[in-house]
């Protein structure tokens, strides 16, 4: 069963310099159960279409069902149905976290008692006992978006979406925030994630796409994306640029395909370690300096320099 | 019905926060207290002028007093609900299905009982100063005050919306708020303003509220510039707050 549904979802924004397509028509399916990642640089439209389908942002056009109602006509439905997340968090920094997981139970409909046992189970399930009754400012990174977790699962929903939900956390607290979410996930919980780490959507996530500018470039388990670059990438830096290079090896029938960028050019091949010598050899007969070679498995980033010809580990810094 | 539940949730959400400090209460009452201890008696030499109003100086000056503590405080009410948007606590209640108009009504109603307790500072300081005003007065000014709280309030929070940031905000009701206040006759009575000046003052709807502030502090509650004031105020509480709650539904934060 598909908890997210959309075609041709769209939105342009009008700014001094015309009107921008910030989302060009997204077909998402996100299936119940899973982690569905949204990976893309800034500005790709991860946001954009996350607040879409959060009924934040009106879409310019398309169609979408979230959690089986339509975004257009139920958008109340979907709210009573979605947790949401944002960059920002959420929560007051004079407000204790206890104080505003009741109140979010509330906004929700939930009885005064209600939200209160609501809160003591999430503060608990997200192991905030000692900083409950404390002021949110007071909390560390990591404690305060378990904080803004909890907001977002107040009412149990069923689908919840997490807008870059570690960017600027240390290593350790993101690693309890993927152990957060992966546990959710076994709840029966449906996330939704943006993010632009590689690493991120690589370990935590069941499905994802890739995004950039606007318009979804793949789509897929991570294993799914990378065996789509086949084989394996060598990268050679040349003392006099990559463009004679590439068209003297794309002839060749061991490369499949090469591209170029930041200076280098990246060739995929079926077996790496028999390709490097035929390599050598070839620049080496057409006097070619070689400064750099290096040969890896794709990553998911070498799945986004294939479709975008950019990377985005340059760019996710 | 979902929306007193609402609105009663973030009224007192709002409260609670004004109350965690109270010295907000103090520190917006200074202000008119200068007024009334360093300027009011500059009034007491002029009040014999003709085109004074009668009454005395203070039961003159203190209703325009009040207009203008509520509208310099209900204007400075958007600067918290900027800070509500860069912590993402409006788009997080935007998300729930909390009531759109409830998230206004309920942070304009905080910002109207407020304003109340500061009048009512204000109307008890200014007794030993020889104010002098029937109960019922009273309750008549707060009412008044309430909905020019409530309008203006729902304004700065529709422009606040809007502008997202202090820098294009402040600047813009700075300069929005003094041409309003100067030409509602709130220091001096436009009784003593050229004609043309009159002209002017007779567009912007504030000068409507002192006129019936004055009145209610000359006793004369049921005069028909009472009854206009308060219809005028009401209509302009209406508008503002179905445009702000209207900008509540569709903000993007």
């Amino acid at each position: 069963m598909n908890v997210i549904e959309t075609s041709g979802l769209r939105r342009t924004f009008s700014t001094r310099r015309g009107r921008v397509e910030a989302v060009a028509g997204v077909d998402l399916r996100v299936e119940a159960g899973e982690i569905f990642g949204f990976l893309g640089p800034n500005g790709a439209g991860k946001t954009t279409t996350l607040r879409m389908l959060c009924t934040l942002l009106e879409p310019s056009g398309g169609e979408a069902l979230v959690a089986g109602h339509d975004l257009r006509r139920g958008a109340a439905r979907v709210r009573e149905r979605i947790g949401y997340v944002g960059q920002q968090g959420g929560s007051d920094p004079q407000v204790t976290g206890r104080a505003e997981l009741v109140f979010q139970g509330r906004a929700y409909g939930m009885g005064r008692r209600e939200a209160v046992s609501r809160a003591a189970e999430l503060v608990r399930a997200l192991q905030l006992e000692e900083v409950a009754d404390r002021r949110a400012g007071t909390y560390s990174g990591g404690q305060r978006r378990r904080l803004d977790i909890a907001m977002g699962m107040a009412h149990s929903p069923q689908l919840l979406f997490l807008d870059e939900p570690t960017t600027g956390l240390d290593p350790q607290s993101r690693a309890h925030l993927w152990e957060e979410v992966r546990r959710l996930r076994e709840r029966g919980v449906t996330v939704f994630l943006t993010t632009h780490y590689l690493d991120e959507a690589d370990a935590l996530c069941d499905r994802l796409a890739i995004i950039d500018q606007g318009r979804i470039v793949s789509e897929g388990t991570p294993d799914q994306l990378k065996r789509q670059v086949a084989g394996d990438v060598v990268t050679l830096g040349l003392t006099g640029g990559p463009e004679t290079a590439l068209t003297l090896l794309r002839g060749q029938s061991f490369v499949r395909e090469g591209t170029t960028g930041e200076g280098l050019l990246r060739l995929y091949v079926d077996r790496g370690e028999t390709a490097m010598p035929a390599i050598l050899r070839t620049l080496d007969a057409a006097g070619l300096e070689l400064e750099t070679i290096s040969l890896a498995r794709p990553s998911l980033d070498d799945v986004f320099l294939r479709q975008t010809g950019r990377s985005l580990r340059d760019r996710a810094a | 019905m979902k929306v007193l539940r609402d609105t009663g949730l973030v009224f007192n959400r709002y409260l609670l926060l004004f109350l965690r400090n109270p010295a907000w209460v103090v520190i917006q009452v200074v202000q008119p207290l200068l007024y009334l201890i360093l300027f009011a008696p500059l009034l007491k030499s002029i009040a014999a002028m003709p085109g004074f109003p009668p009454g005395g100086a203070y039961n003159v000056f203190v209703p325009g007093l009040l207009v203008q503590l509520g509208l310099f405080g209900a204007t400075s009410v958007g600067f918290g609900l900027i800070s509500d948007l860069r912590f993402g606590i409006v788009e997080r209640m935007r998300v729930t299905p909390l009531s759109r108009l409830s998230m206004l009504l309920g942070r304009a109603l905080r910002d109207v009982v407020t304003l109340l307790v500061q009048a009512l500072i204000i109307v008890l300081c200014s007794l030993p100063f020889g104010l002098s005003l029937h109960p019922l007065g009273v309750v008549v000014m707060l009412a008044l005050l309430a909905l020019i709280g409530l309008g203006f309030a729902s304004i700065s929070y529709a422009l606040a919306l809007r502008l997202k940031s202090e820098d294009a905000y402040a600047p813009l009701v700075f300069t929005a708020t003094l041409p309003l206040l100067l030409l509602s006759g709130v220091l001096l009575p436009m009784s003593l303003a050229p004609a043309w000046l009159r002209a002017v003052a007779d567009a912007n709807p504030l000068s409507y509220a002192v006129d019936a502030g004055r009145q209610i502090f000359q006793d004369h509650i049921g005069d028909a510039d009472v009854i206009k004031g308060l219809a005028i105020m009401a209509v302009l509480a209406l508008l503002a707050v179905a445009a702000a709650a209207r900008s509540f539904s569709r903000a993007v934060a």
